[in-house]
């Protein structure tokens, strides 16, 4: 039953809520609830590269990890190739997660200090059962090549490579199984900014040359501009703004989107962009409790009384660019979104 | 209008070939080969480059942190006419966080987790300015206020874990700024946090910047050098490659390296265009201590390697009003 089809979505998310149990307040007194992520839904199409963007809190490696069923998934649906993973066990998940790995965030933590680089991305060939023994070696071989890595580095151990060479290695294993999906954590943001560069070009190249679908998390806009296809903007578990690369940074619509947008230091744009931020103030509220308006009204520039009574739902307002604020209107097909000019200054 | 109160001014900070080794088994490894910048009272001075290239080090070097079994073999550190390097510990310790302070990159290991944020910022308080116990208090929360931290009276007996990320870095700066000291350095203070935090944390260091204090920065973020600083200072392998105004830098960086390191920054462009070129990169890594010579730090990693740059490293050539380039490209150009 795998379905090929290239109209329907790689993977597709319904309504995912993950809550975690927090701590007790009191004797008897029932577990806090911690709603990591609350009803989110999104699409990654085959080939493309879907960002997650958001502060910290904001739940996009808790989704990660739950599309991966790395975490229990309260509610709601997971889709992968037609197949719904949220309620396989055993074998069959097993099975699944040769078309779903995963990159992660720290190059340093994320490789078995133990292991030899070619075992690494040798385990999981093994593991799942992928091709006879040769097979595996030439396997092993292709993917240190397509990643920029020597076959002579096989031997090696994880310490004597370098942070961008151990991402490469992390990478090479991801790529192992032939996986449709590749989900990145983060996969850039312990880099320094030249290899950075060398990291994002190598999953660019792999995009074009095996026609790769991503999943990327991340919280820098800049990085995102660069990779992605499809964009998701999160705060405190829900999404607030959803569009195409093109739509989104030329006009991304939701107040949090484009403090997020204004908060990157360019280097064109110097102290005239700081002076023109648009300043977030204080930290996201907690998710424990999350306020019943919307969950940004506290720290929005363009905050109105609506917004702390009445929480906005995510809507279509243009054709494949969905934004969740009450303040986002449309008139004679003409857009408007309340930081319209700030965002101009800003950028 | 930065260049003319420079050039009547004496630098505040006047850190001269310095050079910081390390013993070990292969004999002295040289992590800081002969630097040499100032910093003017009150202004920014971003130092840049990667990991490995000598940025912590150099601020270490100034604190008289720098670990065992390094130690400074050569140079001088000048603060106001007086040389760090040949302080007693003692004499040192007069200095720290009096007229010279430190904010790390990881607030959360650097900040005691078994003392509350008053203990900790009025420390230095009742150390160097010999104020009660009541009076730094009083202090501490007008500390804590400057640097916008919410229901400061609430938070002075809290402990750092009790604290959001950004929150730990706004206390170390603080407890950084409690003596009002003349030279603050920043060691990527934001390289853990969000960039809207880095936002407010930036806003933070430009507000103290305004009130006197000189800020040497160290970032490896092109942007961030842009938005915060005045001049630059880029390291590369241990050395001073290039130096200047920020503009200068900016608007026509000389070096290969510091080229490399502004080209391969992904902009953020409010018209995306559908295709995507390949990021220029700078290939390869930042060597170790034991692979570099008397050459060029930098030359496996050029793309416009002569057969000279194997041999020495190059003097600094002047290339602009205030712009000092250390690469043989420009040997007899100027």
């Amino acid at each position: 039953m795998n379905n090929t089809d290239h109209s329907t979505p790689l993977l597709s998310v319904k309504n995912l809520k993950v809550h975690f149990k927090g701590k007790r307040s009191g004797w008897g007194k029932p577990a806090a609830i911690v709603h990591a992520v609350d009803g989110v839904s999104f699409d990654v199409k085959r080939g493309r590269t879907l960002a997650i963007v958001g502060e910290s809190g904001s739940g996009k490696t808790t989704t990660a990890l739950s599309v991966m069923r790395l975490v229990a998934i309260t509610s709601g649906s997971v889709h992968f190739n037609g197949v719904d993973l949220t309620h396989l066990e055993g074998e069959a998940l097993r099975h699944q997660r040769r078309n779903l790995q995963l990159v992660f965030q720290d190059p340093y933590s994320s490789l078995n200090p133990r292991q030899r680089a070619g075992d690494i991305v040798l385990t999981p060939l093994v593991l799942l059962g992928v091709g006879t023994p040769e097979e595996q070696k030439e396997k092993v071989k292709e993917l240190f090549r397509l990643v920029g890595l020597r076959e002579d580095q096989q031997m090696l151990f994880p310490h004597q490579f370098s942070g961008g060479q151990r991402q490469r290695l992390n990478v090479a294993r991801a790529l192992a199984t032939d996986p449709e999906l590749i989900v990145c954590d983060e996969p850039v943001s312990a880099l320094d900014i030249a290899i950075r560069a060398q990291v994002l070009n190598l999953l660019r190249r792999i995009q074009r040359e095996r026609n790769q679908s991503f999943l990327f998390i991340s919280h820098d806009m800049a990085v995102v501009e660069y990779i992605c296809d499809d964009i998701c903007v999160m705060y405190l578990g829900q999404i607030v703004e959803q569009a195409t690369r093109e739509a989104f940074f030329s006009r991304p619509l939701h107040p949090y989107s484009v403090a997020l947008m204004s908060a990157v230091p360019t280097v064109s744009g110097g102290r005239k962009k700081a002076a023109n931020r648009i300043k977030l103030i204080g930290d996201p509220p907690s998710p424990i409790n999350p306020p019943k308006g919307c969950r940004f009204a506290g720290r929005c520039p363009a905050m109105k009384p609506k917004c702390e009574l009445e929480a906005p739902l995510l809507r279509e307002v243009i054709p494949g660019h969905k934004v969740a604020c009450h303040f986002v209107t449309v008139e004679n097909n003409q857009v408007k979104a309340p930081l319209d000019e700030r965002f101009l200054l800003s950028i | 209008m930065i260049l003319q109160t420079h050039l009547a001014q004496e630098p505040l900070l006047n850190v001269k070939n310095l050079t910081v080794a390390f013993k070990g088994r292969q004999g002295a490894a040289p992590v800081l080969n002969d630097i040499s910048f100032v910093v003017y009272a009150g202004e920014t001075l971003c130092l840049v480059g990667e990991s490995g290239c000598g940025k912590s080090m150099t601020a270490l070097a100034i604190m008289r942190l720098i670990p065992e079994p390094g130690e400074i073999t050569q140079g001088s550190i000048e603060l106001s006419g007086q040389n760090l390097a040949q302080f007693s510990i003692n004499d040192v310790r007069k200095i720290r966080g009096n007229k010279i302070s430190m904010i790390f990159q990881e607030p959360m290991t650097a900040l005691n987790p078994v003392y509350t944020v008053g203990d900790q910022i009025s420390e230095p308080l009742r150390l160097h300015q010999g104020l009660t116990k009541s009076e730094a208090r009083t202090r501490t929360i007008e500390i804590l206020k400057s640097v916008e931290i919410p229901v400061p009276e609430q938070r002075i007996d809290e402990f750092p874990h009790q604290l959001s990320g950004g929150m730990r870095q706004r206390v170390m700066i603080a407890m950084a700024m409690a003596c009002n000291p003349d030279v603050l350095i920043a060691d990527e203070p934001t390289t853990a946090l969000d960039v809207t935090v880095q936002a407010q944390i930036f806003d933070l260091l430009r507000e103290q910047q305004q009130r006197g204090t000189a800020i040497i920065l160290i970032t490896h973020d092109m942007g961030a050098v842009s938005e915060m600083s005045d001049r630059v200072v880029v390291m590369y392998g241990g050395r001073v490659v290039e130096e200047g105004l920020t503009t200068e830098i900016l608007d026509k960086p000389a070096h290969p390296y510091t080229q490399g390191l502004i080209a391969c920054l992904p902009e953020l462009d409010p018209n995306p265009t559908f295709d995507r070129p390949d990021l220029p990169e700078i290939p390869g890594v930042v060597p170790s201590v034991w692979e570099r010579g008397e050459s060029c730090p930098f030359a496996d990693r050029c793309d416009r390697v002569m057969a000279k740059c194997r041999e020495a490293f190059p003097p600094s050539f002047q290339t602009g009003l205030t712009q000092k380039v250390a690469c043989w490209l420009f040997e007899g150009q100027v």
